[in-house]
């Protein structure tokens, strides 16, 4: 399927939830609402036509004008398609529903999307940090960190 | 130790040979505590394999602090892990030696400026013997930094010499 009649079958069955679709881009792309992430992936996942089993990346990034998102990178192992989807949320609210229980490798991608970024993901079993130590403050990856003086008493800057 | 210092202040024939013999004794078997963290570990394996062969020199690796003289610090040291090579570092018993391999391990290598969990330098945590420049170092310069460490070792001596 290409990606436009992907979207348009998605937009068929949920409507407003799709917000809207980049497909002229170089990778398309279809802007979910980050609330309802987990109906609509469950849909792509077991729908005959689209069957989106696998999850090949989940990313964080920080659009560094206050908008946060979590980037997935859905492919088809039956037909051969793939698609992005991307959902939004603001740094003063970052909330998205997680899609552990869809695809389970989303279960540390979203834990490394939260150490690093911060996102929060609603509905994880175990969202805690993956990378950095469990008691370290801040999310590194955040485009206005800044690097602590001292760590358990190791001076952290050269 | 301290009577050894009151009675044999400069150093006799009796001292100086059994000085001789205990630093040839240690500096021909100084088994290190396999320490390879990151890319510098493969360069560390490459020296411990046929063509380069640390084990000529008397280097055994050993997996326990317990058994070691010489921790190998090969790659990068992240916050996190340095706390774990303090304590590693505290259980390896005297006379013992630290050799830091590779860019990283020596002043935070190619992280020096944006790493913001990487310990810049080792030595911020334990006390370093020999360093070894290079990103990753050659086998033949690891060997010579095992060589630098057998002559630190060469010069010790059971008493303090008097000034």
């Amino acid at each position: 399927m290409t990606p436009q009649e992907i979207f348009d079958d998605l937009k068929k069955k949920f409507g407003d939830v799709i917000v809207e679709g980049k497909l002229d881009a170089s990778q398309p792309w279809i802007h979910v609402a980050g609330s309802s992430m987990k109906e609509v992936c469950l849909y792509m996942r077991d729908d005959e036509c689209l069957k989106f089993d696998y999850m090949s990346c989940l990313s964080g990034v920080d659009y560094n004008d206050g908008k946060l998102g979590a980037v997935y990178h859905l492919t088809s192992m039956s037909h051969k398609h793939k698609i992005i989807l991307k959902a939004f949320c603001t740094k003063e609210n970052p909330h998205i529903q997680s899609v552990t229980e869809v695809w389970g490798t989303a279960n540390w991608h979203e834990r490394e999307a939260f150490d690093l970024i911060g996102i929060v993901f609603d509905g994880h079993p175990d969202l805690r940090r993956i990378l950095l130590p469990y008691d370290w403050e801040g999310h590194p990856l955040r485009k206005d960190y800044k690097v602590p003086e001292f760590y358990d008493g190791m001076k952290v800057p050269y | 130790m301290g009577l050894l210092d009151q009675r044999f202040q400069n150093g006799n024939i009796l001292i100086t040979s059994i000085d001789n013999l205990l630093n040839w004794a240690r500096l021909s078997s100084l088994w290190q505590m396999q320490f390879g963290l990151a890319c510098c570990a493969i360069e560390m394996m490459a020296a411990s394999a046929s063509n380069f062969d640390i084990m000529r020199f008397g280097v055994i690796p050993r997996a326990t602090p317990r058994q070691t003289d010489v921790m190998i610090v090969a790659g990068t040291v992240t916050l996190k892990m340095a706390s774990r090579i303090k304590r590693l570092y505290d259980q390896m018993p005297e006379p013992r030696y630290v050799i830091s391999m590779g860019s990283c391990s020596n002043c935070g290598g190619p992280y020096w400026e944006h790493g913001y969990h990487v310990l810049k330098g080792v030595d911020r945590v334990i006390p370093v013997d020999v360093y070894v420049p290079g990103c990753p170092p050659r086998p033949e310069a690891l060997l010579e930094g095992i060589i630098k460490l057998q002559e630190k070792v060469r010069k010790e001596s059971l008493v303090k010499k008097s000034a």
